[in-house]
């Protein structure tokens, strides 16, 4: 059953390599919202580096709605869900491998490369390091609630903006909790762990519904 | 090891596909499923894999040793499920381990199907007919004993057809089941055939290859619009003798 999980996260994460994947994609995105925002805010360095944090989370946010709506497609287009739905291995497992595949080639890369492009926002090193964190716990949050929709949207062609459309007001919780842990890590009046530990658990909650909810939208295909 | 269905029914779109379809295969048994396009034969193949759920009735195992009916099914259905980045052999592979394996090695079921050549070519160069093979090739490098095969033939040449008719025997001696739907002949010998109607009401009114007199030329002007069509739903007929 492991097996079966293991096996699609290896192939994924081969076939992302391969360039059939949006990794590359959803990093050059996200590089690009975060190129666009001083250039439209102006150089006033004291505010980049005050709205930074909340900056590049929401390219973050933007970035991972790119190649999440060929998640389930790609593998339904060619049959190949099929054959996984036949590896005797629960739906949501499957689901769970491929979120983690999805995570490792776009989640990843974004909260590894936040340090690089809070550069352009003008962060400082606390922040900086406060942004990684926060993304790296909070982007699995945002892959595991666009699995659902990447799950309803699987049939449909060019249903891209209808699964961004869906899954956008889904991520707002773990927006909010993301930017105000990183403040709240630059110091202010709340805690840091207060809304980081709401991070976290918005994660796991995430996981668990995502993958419930991915596999019974999989199934009503 | 039996396979039984037993008065399955399926709807898809609010429409009955099929009705009161049932079969009993026993290890070593094929049943090939025939019917007009739209009849239901992907449907059953659908039902039967679990990738659709009925409508009415059951498909049960007997005898399976222990292992449920999913982990038993190989399927080739219309389409591949080949990964199109991949080579031929990686795509077995991954097959193998969500599968499980058989013993076959990938290699081998490779040169069963005549595709050694094509082992460590990406399957997006491969031609229809060899990714089919390809797909074949899955079923001889999993262990799984009940093959549900769609169109198996499709695409395929001559050549190929007979080595698809060998391959199907070879499973059937071994003590495989085979439910395989096709509108072309498998040469398969001694197998059963269950032919699909569409069930009275189901067929699409607007269906004009339904006609029964349907003499290759559509009755109407393909540009006829709903206008010209009667209120009652029927179409205008020339040359409708009554």
């Amino acid at each position: 059953m492991l097996r079966a999980a293991a096996a699609i996260v290896g192939r994924d994460l081969k076939l992302a390599a391969r360039g059939g994947g949006g990794g590359g994609l959803g990093l050059l995105f996200f590089l690009m919202i975060v190129t666009l925002v001083p250039f439209a805010i102006g150089p006033d360095l004291a505010l980049l580096a005050r709205i930074g944090p909340a900056i590049l989370w929401l390219a973050a946010v933007l970035a991972t709605l790119i190649g999440l709506d060929r998640l389930f497609q790609a593998d339904e287009e060619d049959g190949s869900l099929d054959q996984m739905r036949l590896a005797g291995t629960p739906l949501e497992l499957i689901v769970v491998a491929k979120v983690v595949a999805h995570w490792l080639t776009t989640g990843l890369p974004l909260a590894l490369a936040a340090p690089l492009f809070g550069l352009l926002l003008a962060l400082t090193p606390e922040a900086m390091a406060a942004v990684t964190v926060t993304l790296l716990v909070g982007t699995p949050a945002l892959t595991c609630v666009g699995a659902v929709g990447a799950g309803l949207t699987a049939g449909i062609r060019r249903g891209g903006l209808l699964l961004a459309i869906i899954v956008v007001p889904l991520m707002v919780p773990t927006l909010i909790f993301g930017v105000s842990a990183t403040n709240a890590a630059l110091g202010g009046p709340v805690p840091f762990l207060t809304p980081f530990l709401v991070l976290v658990a918005l994660s796991l909650l995430a996981l668990v519904a995502g993958s419930v909810g991915a596999a019974a939208a999989l199934r009503g295909l | 090891m039996i396979l039984d269905a037993h008065d399955l029914a399926c709807r898809r779109g609010g429409r009955t596909v099929f009705r009161h379809v049932g079969f009993r295969l026993a290890a070593g048994e094929a049943l090939v499923v025939t019917g007009d396009n739209g009849a239901g034969k992907s449907s059953l193949i659908a039902v039967v894999a679990g990738l659709l759920a009925p409508d009415a009735g059951r498909v049960s195992l007997e005898g399976g040793g222990g292992r449920p009916l999913d982990e038993l099914i190989g399927l080739v259905g219309h389409r591949d499920g080949l990964k199109a980045q991949l080579t031929a052999a990686e795509n077995l592979v991954f097959a193998r381990e969500l599968l499980g394996a058989s013993a076959r090695p990938v290699a081998e079921a490779l040169a069963s199907v005549g595709m050694s050549h094509a082992a460590d070519m990406a399957v997006a160069i491969l031609s229809a007919g060899q990714r089919r093979r390809v797909a074949l090739a899955r079923l001889l490098a999993c262990d799984r004993p009940i093959w549900l095969m769609d169109e198996p033939g499709a695409a395929l040449d001559a050549a190929s057809l007979r080595m698809l008719a060998a391959m199907m025997s070879n499973h059937l001696a071994a003590g495989g089941i085979i439910l395989a739907a096709t509108h072309q002949p498998l040469g398969l010998e001694g197998a059963r055939t269950l032919r699909l109607e569409r069930p009275a009401g189901a067929a699409e009114p607007d269906d004009p290859f339904l006609e029964e007199d349907w003499d290759g030329e559509l009755g109407w002007p393909l540009d006829a619009g709903p206008a010209e069509r009667h209120a009652d739903g029927s179409r205008p007929r020339t040359d409708d003798p009554a």
